[in-house]
C-alpha cells in the first residue's frame, strides 16, 4: 500500500495547507459569502447553487451553478434527488474544484433541496480526490415545518457517511439569542456569524500549530460516528479577566445550554489561542470550570500561541454528546485511522451507503415525536447486514418517559439521568 | 398549661408523608416526646415544594393533629429541609489570635468559625450549617475547645452545608403561611443522625441513611464529629416510578405493588411467581411477574447504596465506618434492605432506632419519624445551649409569678 509513503511529510503540509470553502445551496452560499467578507488567511471560497438567480446576488468572490442543463438554473424547488441529480450532472467540474485541497469545508443548510442533496455527493468527491472533509451543516428553524426537518435528518445522515466530520447549527438554538425585535436578516446574519465564527475556530484549530498541538485527528475523533451531532461554540475576550469573560461566554453560548451541553457530552476538544503573554493560571481557569463540568467526558486539549493575538484569548470548543458503545469506539477509530493522515479509507466510501435513494426511506407519521423518527430512521437503515457491518454501530434509542418526573429538575449524577429506572440505563433484559 | 419555651416541635416536610413530633423538656431537662403528627404529602417532589397550596394544607393536617395529641400549641417548628439543590463540605478556617497574653478567647473562636464560613458559595446559597469539627492551635491537632488556651493562631475545621436561597425559603414560607415561626432550618440527613446515633457510635464511625420518598440523605459521623453529608434526589418515589415503568401498571398500582410484595434482594424463591391482582374500580385485572418487580426493585436500591458507597469511599471515609450502616426513613422497611446495604457497603448494616429519648413508644419504633424525632433533639440541644436565656426566661417567670402573688 502507498499509505506509509504519504505519512511522512505531515510537518510540511501543516505549512500550507489548501483549505477550500464551499458554500453548498442557498443558506451555504449566504454563509461562504459571509466567510468570505471576513477576511481568511490562505482560504478559497466557492459558492455553489442550483439557483443562478440566488446565486447573482451572492457576494461570493467565486460562483458555481450547479446542473445547469437538469434544473435549467431555476433551483431544486426544495427536492434533494433534484439537489444529487444536479451534482451527479456536474461531477466532473466538482472534481476539478476539490483537486488540489487539503482540507475542504462544506458550509451547508440541511432540509432544502441543493444543500441536502448535492452536500453529501461534493464531500464525497473531495474525499475521493484526497482531502479531508468537514461540513459544518445548519439544521432548519422548526417552524420551516416537519418535512423539511426530516430532509435535513436524511441529509445529516448521508452527510456523515460521506464527510469525515460533521459539526451541526440547529438553528432553532438562535432563537435563544433573539428578542422579539430582531429582524430576519438579522437572525439569519447571527446564523451565519455562528457557522463562521465555528470555520474560523476550526481553521485556527487546523493551520496553526500549537504548543499543545491538535490536527485534524483529534477533532474526527471527537466529531466522528456520533448519535447526536457535534456542537461548537466559541468565545473571545480581551483584558485583564478575559479567562472569565471567555468562559462566562462560552457557556453563554446559545448551543451550550447553559453548560447542560457539557455534562452530557461525552467527548470534548478544547483549543485556546492566545498571545504570547497567555498564562498559566489563565488555561487552569479555563480548564477547570470545563473538567469539573464533564467528568465523564474524554477531554482533548489544545493551546496555541499566536502573536495576533497579544491581550487576547480566543476558546474554541466542540462538543459531541451520547455514549457511544465500547465495542465500536475501539473497533471504528483504528479503522478509519488512514483518513486522518491523508489517505481516505476507501470501504467507507460505499455508494450504496451515501447514495441511498430517498424513497427508501419511509416517511412516519409526522404526529411521531422526533426522536422515535430518529429510531425508526435508525431502523430503516440497519435492515440490510452488510452494510450495517461496515457502517458503525448504533444503538437502538429507547424513549424513556420519566413519569411523575417527567417535568421536576432531572437528577443527574456523572452525566447519568438518574429518573430514569436503573435496569433501563443498565441494559437489564426482562423477558 | 406548658411553658410555650420547653415544648419543641420538629416538622418535616417529606415527599411522600409529613410528620410533626411535639417533644417536651421535663424538669430534668431531658426530651420527652408527646405528640405525633402525620399527614400524606400531596404537593411535594424530591423534597422539594412543588404544589405551595397543597403542601400548606397537609402540613395543617400533621400539624393539627399532633396540638391534639400533645394538647399543646404549636407556635415554632424546627424545619427539615433538603432537595437535591443541598450540598455538604469540609472547610478550613485560619485565625491569628492579637490578644498581647495569646490566651485565646471566645471572640476569637467566633472569628475564626467566621472565616471558615466566608466561602465561596455559589452567588445564589446561603450557609445551612456550620458545624465546628476539630481546632487546630498552632501544631496542635485535634482540639476540641481552645477557649483559655494559649497560641499564635487558631485553625478550625468546619463542615458547611450550604443550599439554594429561593428554594430553602419555599418550605419556610408554607409554614409562615400557617402563622407559625420557624425557629431554625435543619438538613433532615443531619437530624437523622442526630436521632439515631449515640455518642458511641459517633465515635466509633456510622453512616446514617435516610431512605425518603424523594431523596436519600445522608451523613457520616467519625471521631465524635461530623464528616460527610449529602442528598441524593432519589427516593422511593423512584422505586414505584421504575416499577410502573417496568411492569407497565399505574402509578397508584405500583405503589401497592412495591409495599405488599418488595423486596431489596433477588432470590430463586421469586422465580417464575405470578402476582394477580383483581381488576379494581377503573384498572382492569393485571398480572405481574415477582421475579421482575423484585429485579427493578434490587436494582435501583442498590445503585443509590452504590452512589453513596462510590461517594464515601472517593472521600476515604469508608474505613472510618467501624459501627456500621444505621438506616431510616420509610424506604428503610423494603424487606432485605439491610442485607442489601451490608453487601454494598461490606459493613454491618442495621436498623436505625431512636433509643436516646424517651415518650411515646409509636413514634420512637417507626423509621419514618426518625427525622422529625431528630429535628426535636436538635432542638433540644439548641435550648440546651444557650443556658444563659433559660436562665434570663426562668428569671423572668419568678418575677412574673412574684408579681401575681
Amino acid at each position: 500500500m502507498t499509505t506509509p509513503l504519504e505519512i511522512p511529510p505531515a510537518p510540511a503540509i501543516k505549512k500550507d495547507l489548501c483549505l477550500k470553502v464551499f458554500g453548498v445551496g442557498g443558506a451555504g452560499c449566504n454563509a461562504a459569502a459571509f466567510a468570505a467578507q471576513a477576511a481568511f488567511e490562505r482560504v478559497d471560497f466557492l459558492a455553489i447553487n442550483t439557483d443562478s438567480q440566488a446565486l447573482e446576488a451572492c457576494s461570493a468572490p467565486a460562483k458555481f451553478v450547479l446542473g445547469s442543463s437538469c434544473t435549467r438554473g431555476l433551483g431544486a424547488g426544495g427536492d434533494p434527488d433534484l439537489g444529487r441529480a444536479a451534482a451527479q450532472e456536474d461531477i466532473e467540474k466538482l472534481r476539478g474544484f476539490c483537486t488540489g485541497a487539503d482540507i475542504v469545508f462544506i458550509l451547508t443548510g440541511l432540509g432544502g433541496g441543493t444543500g441536502t442533496g448535492a452536500a453529501p455527493v461534493i464531500a464525497r468527491l473531495a474525499r475521493e480526490s484526497g482531502a479531508l472533509v468537514l461540513a459544518l451543516a445548519a439544521l432548519p428553524f422548526e417552524f420551516e415545518g416537519p418535512r423539511r426537518q426530516l430532509q435535513a435528518q436524511i441529509g445529516l445522515q448521508q452527510l456523515k457517511a460521506a464527510a469525515d466530520a460533521v459539526i451541526c447549527l440547529p438553528n432553532q438554538k438562535i432563537f435563544k439569542l433573539l428578542d422579539d425585535k430582531t429582524s430576519v436578516l438579522e437572525g439569519f446574519r447571527i446564523s451565519n456569524s455562528l457557522l463562521t465564527e465555528g470555520l474560523r475556530g476550526i481553521c485556527r484549530l487546523l493551520t496553526h500549530t500549537g504548543l499543545i498541538n491538535l490536527d485534524f485527528a483529534d477533532l474526527c475523533s471527537v466529531t466522528r460516528g456520533r448519535h447526536a451531532a457535534s456542537l461548537f461554540a466559541t468565545a473571545e475576550a480581551s483584558g485583564e479577566t478575559r479567562a472569565q469573560q471567555a468562559m462566562e461566554k462560552l457557556l453563554a453560548h446559545p448551543l451550550m445550554d447553559g453548560g447542560q451541553v457539557l455534562t452530557e457530552s461525552d467527548s470534548v476538544l478544547i483549543s485556546i489561542a492566545g498571545g504570547p503573554d497567555l498564562m498559566m493560571s489563565e488555561i487552569n481557569k479555563l480548564m477547570e470550570p470545563i473538567k469539573r463540568q464533564c467528568e465523564n467526558a474524554h477531554l482533548i486539549f489544545g493551546a496555541a500561541i499566536d502573536p495576533q493575538f497579544a491581550g487576547r484569548l480566543s476558546v474554541t470548543l466542540i462538543a459531541s454528546s451520547r455514549p457511544q458503545p465500547a465495542d465500536t469506539a475501539g473497533a471504528a477509530a483504528p479503522a478509519r485511522e488512514p483518513g486522518a493522515a491523508g489517505c481516505p479509507p476507501l470501504e467507507f466510501l460505499d455508494p450504496a451507503a451515501t447514495e441511498r435513494p430517498a424513497s427508501r426511506f419511509i416517511a412516519p407519521a409526522p404526529a411521531l415525536s422526533d426522536e422515535k423518527k430518529e429510531q425508526l430512521f435508525r431502523g430503516q437503515t440497519g435492515r440490510s447486514r452488510k452494510r450495517s457491518s461496515r457502517l458503525q454501530k448504533e444503538l437502538p434509542l429507547e424513549i424513556v418517559f420519566k413519569g411523575r418526573f417527567e417535568k421536576s429538575e432531572p437528577t443527574v449524577r456523572h452525566g447519568e439521568d438518574l429518573d430514569v429506572p436503573t435496569y433501563i440505563r443498565r441494559g437489564v433484559p426482562l423477558n | 398549661m406548658f411553658d410555650s419555651a420547653s415544648i419543641l416541635v420538629g416538622l418535616e416536610i417529606g415527599t411522600s408523608k409529613i410528620c410533626v413530633v411535639a417533644g417536651e423538656i421535663n424538669a430534668a431537662g431531658a426530651l420527652n416526646i408527646i405528640g405525633l403528627g402525620q399527614a400524606r404529602s400531596r404537593g411535594v417532589r424530591k423534597g422539594e415544594i412543588a404544589d405551595a397550596a397543597l403542601a400548606q394544607e397537609d402540613v395543617r393536617n400533621a400539624i393539627v393533629e399532633a396540638e391534639q395529641m400533645a394538647n399543646v400549641e404549636i407556635r415554632s417548628v424546627f424545619l427539615g429541609v433538603t432537595g437535591n439543590h443541598v450540598r455538604g463540605f469540609n472547610n478550613h478556617g485560619v485565625h491569628p489570635v492579637v490578644s498581647a497574653d495569646r490566651e485565646i478567647t471566645a471572640e476569637d473562636v467566633q472569628d475564626v468559625i467566621k472565616n471558615a464560613k466566608a466561602i465561596n458559595l455559589p452567588a445564589d446559597h446561603t450557609v445551612v450549617h456550620a458545624i465546628r469539627q476539630h481546632f487546630h492551635v498552632d501544631d496542635q491537632n485535634g482540639i476540641l475547645n481552645p477557649v483559655g488556651m494559649y497560641g499564635a493562631r487558631v485553625e478550625v475545621d468546619v463542615h458547611v452545608v450550604h443550599g439554594h436561597v429561593d428554594r430553602l425559603k419555599n418550605p419556610i414560607g408554607v409554614v409562615q403561611g400557617l402563622q407559625l415561626d420557624v425557629d431554625e432550618i435543619v438538613f433532615t440527613g443531619l437530624a437523622s443522625a442526630l436521632a439515631l446515633l449515640s455518642n458511641e457510635q459517633k465515635e466509633l464511625g456510622s453512616l446514617v441513611i435516610d431512605l425518603g420518598g424523594g431523596t436519600t440523605n445522608y451523613a457520616v459521623y467519625s471521631d465524635g464529629i461530623i464528616k460527610h453529608t449529602g442528598v441524593l434526589a432519589v427516593g422511593g418515589d423512584h422505586v414505584s416510578n421504575d416499577l410502573a415503568y417496568g411492569l407497565k401498571v399505574p402509578l397508584g398500582r405500583a405503589e401497592e405493588l412495591k409495599l405488599a410484595h418488595g423486596s431489596a434482594l433477588l432470590d430463586d424463591s421469586a422465580k417464575g411467581q405470578v402476582l394477580s391482582s383483581p381488576g379494581q374500580l377503573g384498572l382492569p385485572a393485571k398480572c405481574v411477574n415477582l421475579e421482575h418487580l423484585h429485579r427493578i426493585m434490587s436494582l435501583r436500591l442498590e445503585e443509590t447504596f452504590g452512589l453513596i458507597e462510590s461517594e464515601l469511599s472517593h472521600l476515604g471515609l469508608l474505613d472510618q465506618l467501624r459501627a456500621g450502616v444505621f438506616l431510616c426513613g420509610g424506604g428503610s422497611r423494603v424487606p432485605g434492605l439491610l442485607q442489601l446495604a451490608g453487601s454494598v457497603f461490606s459493613l454491618p448494616a442495621f436498623l436505625g432506632k431512636t433509643n436516646s429519648i424517651s415518650g411515646l413508644k409509636s413514634a420512637l419504633d417507626q423509621p419514618e419519624f426518625a427525622t422529625a424525632i431528630g429535628l426535636v433533639k436538635f432542638g433540644s440541644m439548641q435550648h440546651k445551649r444557650k443556658p444563659a436565656n433559660g436562665f434570663a426566661d426562668g428569671l423572668k417567670k419568678t418575677f412574673a409569678e412574684m408579681f401575681k402573688r
